[in-house]
Parts: C-alpha cells; structure tokens; sequence
C-alpha cells in the first residue's frame, strides 16, 4: 500500500497535465485557448484569497509569538504523544471544520515554522487537504435553499473531519516514517513539468 | 464564531505577550505573519493559474461530465429517495466530480442546484431531508484528487518533493468520505426506524411505528 500511494503521489499530476489536453484535443477542442481563458480564473482565486489569508496569518503569528500557542500545545501534549500525534497539529483540526481560511493560514504557519518536509510540515497538509470546511458548507448550502432545521447533517460533518484527522495522522505516519525501507525510485523528483 | 476566533487570538497574543514580556516579538510578528499571507497568495497564482486552465480543457472537452457518468451508479446508492431521472441527479453528479477534480468554484453553484432541486422533492421546506444530508456530508468531505493549494505552499516553503501529499491525502479523504457515508447511512436507517417527531418515549424504543414516518 505505502508503495501504491507513494506511485500515485508521483504519477497524478503528470498524468492529468498529459491525458486531459490529449482527450481534449481528440475531441477537437482547442485546448491552448480553452487553457488561457480558464486560467484568468486562477489569478483571480489566488488575489482573492489575500484578504482571508493576511487576516489570519496575523493572528496566529501573534498568538505564536507571544507564547500562547506553546501553552496550549504543553497542555495537550502529554496526552497526543502517547497516541503518536505531534500536538502541534491539534489546534488545525479543531479549526479545520470551523474556518476555511483560518485553517489554511494555519497549516501555513506549521509548514513555515517546521518544515514543509518534517512530520508536522506533511500532517498539517494533508489535515488541510483531505476535507472541507464543514460550517461553511452546511451554512452556503442549507442556506442557499432556506434550511433551518439541518437535523445530523452538522453531526455527520463534524464526525468525518474528526475521523479525517486521524486518518491524516495515520497516512503521514504510514508513508513518512516507515518510509526508509519502502523508498522506491520516483519516475520525476518535484515534478519538473509543474515548473518548480 | 470565526469573529470570536479571530478576535480571542489577537486579544490573548497581546495579553500572553504582555505577561512573558514578548511584546515587541507580538508586534513584530503581526507584520510577518501579514507579509506571509501575501507571499503564500502570490505563490499560489502560478499553480492556480495552470491548474485552472488544465480544468477548463477537462470541463469543456466533456471530461468531467465523461467522469459523472462514472459515478452514476454510486450516486443512485447513496440517493435512493431520488426519483431514478430527477434533475437533482445530474447536479449532484456534476458537483461531486467538480470536487474530485478540485474545481471548489465549479462545484459550489452545482451543489447549490442540486440542493434546490432537492428541495422541490421536500414536504418541509424548512427541515433538512435525508437526500440533502447525504450531499452536504458528501461535501464537507470533499473528496479532491490533487490538492493544489497544499502542493503551492509546500513548494514555497522549498518542499523536496510538494506532491509527495497526494497519496496519503488521498487516503484520508477516502477514509473521512467513508466514515460520512455510513454515519449518514446509520442516521437514516435510525430515522426510518423511528417516528420523525421524537416521541416522549423512554422505555419503549422498541416500539415499531404503524405507518412510515411523513418526512420521508
């Protein structure tokens, strides 16, 4: 398993980049302009998420510095290390399900503070990866139609992102330290066709 | 809730400085963390930029409809109160493949459409239905293929190998997908199982009701 995941990890992107165009251009589409036209909206995504991300980047930055976040993290420690999760990674996934941008600028904090490559650099992506934003979801869409009364769904929500953190936990666990014996040559190291 | 959030860690950052004497590192990093969050946006603008053209050949060239009809089957599993041909059907189908695709723009209005459609199938229009519940545990899930914000920022912050995530998100996601699927199956089987107005009943949860409840 750890060698499949470690195949898909470095074959998902090149296969995408080559197989979409070539079915696109099969069916005759014309895949530069299509290109063009749909990547302005990438621009606009990334300035649009600048507002989001300073607001938060700056709070947690603060609340890094000023010594609060290692007082929180010493409190639960002693608890999540016995289970084998950093617990410098515990304060994403209780934002995770609350705040889309306030968990993104936190998984950026962790990257940045550790290491994009370290344990928690790769917990707190794929944390931030693998779910969605769970009170943003049920409020734009049970509000789009007038839902007030959203029964289990908040439950059934709450209940996948906390399974979704263990299972992130686990899946780094399983690939990053167990690794060494598993490492199998990679087709493309960083992905050169991503224009690193 | 996020306003409390994000108030409660500026308010306890300035407090917590001001006991540890940190005050000047608070200040300073207010300013850094800012700078950071404009760094890591203008890092994403490359991957966006590609990755949303890549997207727009795979919506135009029909690819992603090509890939809804792949998942019809599932989708009729986890909708069976959906009529077999109801409109609701294909957006659902559209919204679930713009989120493996990770199309989050695409996917929302799809998702908000299928809702809508979902509605006209509800006696109550103010109560959630099962087929509602069912997607949106389908869309805090969100199950996405290659996450490419994660990969950016990875990138930024000189990862030796960014897309190294795919992997092990992939599992996660399908594992959290997994658990939504069936608490929500469990809760529906529990609503069939039980009247749709909570009975003021203690002991006699056993107690079959007579006719199917109305709200399904």
């Amino acid at each position: 398993m750890v060698a499949a995941l470690h195949a898909l990890s470095a074959w998902a992107i090149p296969m995408f980049i080559v197989l979409i165009p070539l079915v696109a251009a099969f069916r005759k589409v014309p895949v530069y302009e299509t290109f063009v036209d749909g990547a302005k909206d990438g621009f606009q995504t990334a300035i649009g998420i600048i507002p989001h991300l300073v607001g938060m980047m700056t709070a947690i930055s603060m609340f890094r510095a000023s010594g609060a976040m290692d007082m929180l993290i010493g409190w639960v420690a002693p608890f999540f290390s016995a289970l084998g999760i950093p617990a410098e990674v515990l304060p994403l996934g209780l934002l995770r399900p609350i705040t889309g941008a306030g968990s993104l600028a936190f998984a950026t904090d962790l990257i940045k503070t550790y290491g994009p490559d370290s344990l928690i650099g790769r917990i707190a992506s794929v944390v931030q990866g693998s779910t969605d934003t769970t009170l943003y979801v049920v409020t734009v869409y049970f509000g789009a139609v007038g839902i007030r009364n959203a029964r289990y769904a908040l439950k059934v929500g709450l209940f996948s992102d906390a399974v979704g953190f263990f299972a992130a936990v686990f899946a780094c666990w399983l690939l990053f330290l167990i690794e060494p014996s598993f490492r199998i040559p990679r087709p493309s190291c960083a992905n050169p066709a991503m224009g690193v | 809730m996020v306003n409390w959030i994000w108030l409660a860690m500026i308010a306890l950052s300035v407090v917590f400085g001001a006991v540890n004497g940190r005050v000047q590192q608070v200040t300073e990093a207010a300013f850094s963390g800012a700078q950071t969050g404009v760094t890591v946006c203008f890092g994403l603008i490359s991957i966006l930029v590609f990755w949303m053209g890549l997207m727009k050949i795979a919506e135009v060239s029909g690819i992603v409809r090509r890939l809804s009809l792949l998942m019809a089957p599932i989708v009729r599993w986890l909708f069976p109160d959906v009529p077999k041909d109801h409109p609701a059907l294909g957006y659902i189908l559209s919204n679930m493949s713009a989120n493996l695709l990770g199309l989050g723009n695409a996917a929302t209005p799809m998702g908000i459409r299928a809702m809508q459609e979902l509605q006209k199938l509800n006696p109550n229009p103010s109560v959630a239905t099962p087929a509602m519940c069912t997607l949106l545990a389908l869309n805090t899930a969100s199950i996405t293929i290659v996450p490419t914000t994660l990969i950016a920022i990875r990138m930024n912050f000189g990862s030796a190998h960014p897309a190294d995530i795919i992997g092990p998100t992939l599992l996660a996601t399908a594992i959290s997908t997994g658990a939504a699927v069936a608490a929500d199956r469990w809760y529906r089987r529990r609503q069939r199982a039980a009247p749709p107005v909570r009975p003021p009943s203690a002991g006699k949860a056993s107690q079959r009701p007579a006719s199917p409840p109305a709200s399904l």
